[in-house]
């Protein structure tokens, strides 16, 4: 055990001397593409619910593929289908982001957690207290300053605690990355089992490695439930 | 229920206890890898190495029992006691040498690298400079990249698994593919995909991380078993065995 920690630390926590691995990689996956998720889910949320079909409809199809299929084959259309594609490699500027790993695996990794996250939004904008609304409504507001000043800070704050399972999750789901030969924190634990045939401690140490992270995660997400979701906390009489 | 673990045991105790004459000798096998060891549309085990592992067999008078078991997984597996012996394209090195025994020389399979047809690239640290070259990750030819290439400024990728550095090497991601010569051949050179690829440069050599060939992976405490096959190998190697099974799948020497 200590002589595995003692040779394969530094690839478990960021560097196997060439490449950037393990928690740094898991880490980089999982912030780009929460970060890229959470952009494109505020907006699409929104869509998601208007009255129009013709706005409502593409967003439900694109969340609807992307949470019936699993990550793994979208992950592989990604990275072998698309770049598979002669014109594709024709075109220079898609053959230079199609041919990188780590472009595909965020651009697939993005997506769906867009999708799951677009879900939980959508879900928390359509439970806004109608009073609150007409309230609004009553004041005059158009619908963008109605939207921007109430529906959507209370409907991501009481989204919070689902939308910190989606991020969890979404730490999990990186662990699919090495498909697309990205070295992360699973695919340092399968080097140093294929190398030493230590099993229990290469996975052991991964484990590891992924509990902390959702540990810090939670805490997180509970300084965040705690400072922005006060107003919910059941009173004290 | 501990009675029945106490039953189990003593089953298992007894079975150990016969086992010591090798009436049945059990070998874990990876059917994935054509044309050693692969499952036939029937299911059947075929390959260079279950025949060669038969004909053991037949020469101690034993019962042959296969056990398949994932690549990655033989040698705890071995430990483990769930077979007596690893039969499956299983590389001689230093590293596996610390943890099991080894039969002697089963045949040693030839490692070339495979580009596209007209690259003019060479299995050397100076003509694959900052190219891009795959391999399937925990093979020796993983080893042998990482060791003398990587440092030199070549960038090795590891893959998940042969079928990926494949497809890779298809599209054009790769711009060369380092594994065993024969599997490249049946798996790639001669299908559509590979009509525009070829071999590369002359066959890799390198006893430290190629290895010296492929073995039967026996367990350290078993030297009554070890002597047994080596002399069933010697044996069939005496009688024609070898190379008549030998010609049925190669067109060249795949024991030197």
């Amino acid at each position: 055990m200590n002589e595995i920690l003692q040779q394969y630390w530094q690839a478990y926590l960021w560097s196997d001397g060439y490449h950037i691995t393990g928690v740094a990689m898991t880490l980089w996956l999982l912030t780009a593409s929460i970060a890229i998720g959470f952009v494109l889910a505020v907006p699409l949320a929104v869509a998601r619910v208007s009255p129009n079909p013709l706005i409502r409809g593409p967003v439900w199809f694109y969340t609807y593929v992307f949470r019936g299929t699993p990550l793994y084959i979208q992950l592989l259309v990604f990275y072998t289908g698309i770049y598979s594609i002669e014109s594709v490699r024709a075109q220079p500027l898609l053959d230079a982001f199609f041919r990188e790993g780590i472009n595909c695996t965020l651009l697939a990794f993005a997506l769906n957690t867009c999708a799951y996250t677009v879900e939980i939004f959508a879900g928390a904008i359509r439970a806004t207290p109608y009073g609150e609304i007409e309230a609004a409504r009553a004041y005059g507001m158009s619908s963008f300053t109605l939207y921007r000043r109430v529906i959507l800070p209370s409907a991501l704050r009481r989204a919070l605690p689902y939308y910190s399972n989606e991020v969890i999750l979404m730490l999990h789901s990186t662990t699919l990355a090495f498909t697309a030969t990205v070295p992360d924190i699973l695919k340092v634990a399968r080097d140093v089992n294929s190398a030493t045939y230590a099993s229990f401690e290469a996975f052991g140490i991964a484990g590891a490695l992924y509990a902390v992270i959702v540990f810090a995660l939670v805490w997180l997400f509970r300084r965040g439930e705690q400072r922005w979701l006060a107003f919910l906390k059941p009173q004290a009489h | 229920m501990k009675k029945l673990a106490a039953c189990l045991m003593l089953s298992l105790a007894s079975v150990g206890a016969f086992a010591k004459d090798w009436k049945v000798i059990r070998f874990g096998v990876d059917a994935s890898y054509a044309p050693f060891e692969s499952k036939a549309a029937d299911g059947k085990l075929v390959g260079f190495d279950v025949d060669l592992g038969n004909a053991i067999c037949e020469k101690l008078k034993a019962k042959c029992v296969w056990v398949e078991n994932d690549f990655d997984g033989m040698i705890p597996a071995l430990k483990a006691k769930k077979f007596d012996g690893i039969l499956s394209s299983l590389s001689v090195t230093e590293k596996r040498a610390e943890q099991i025994a080894f039969s002697d020389k089963l045949f040693n399979a030839p490692v070339r690298m495979v580009a596209k047809k007209g690259s003019n690239l060479l299995p050397t640290a100076e003509s694959l400079k900052s190219k891009r070259i795959g391999v399937e990750q925990g093979t020796t030819q993983e080893t042998y990249a990482k060791a003398y290439w990587e440092p030199k400024g070549v960038n090795v990728v590891p893959y998940q698994n042969q079928s990926l550095v494949l497809a890779d090497l298809g599209s054009g991601r790769l711009d060369a593919a380092l594994q065993d010569a024969v599997q490249a051949d049946i798996g790639f050179l001669k299908t559509p995909q590979g009509r525009d690829f070829a071999f590369a440069g002359p066959e890799l050599k390198d006893p430290k991380t190629l290895g010296t060939g492929t073995a039967i992976g026996l367990r350290k405490d078993d030297a009554d078993l070890r002597q047994q096959v080596n002399q069933a190998l010697a044996a069939i190697h005496k009688d024609g065995t070898f190379d008549r099974l030998a010609k049925k799948y190669f067109s060249f020497d795949i024991y030197n």
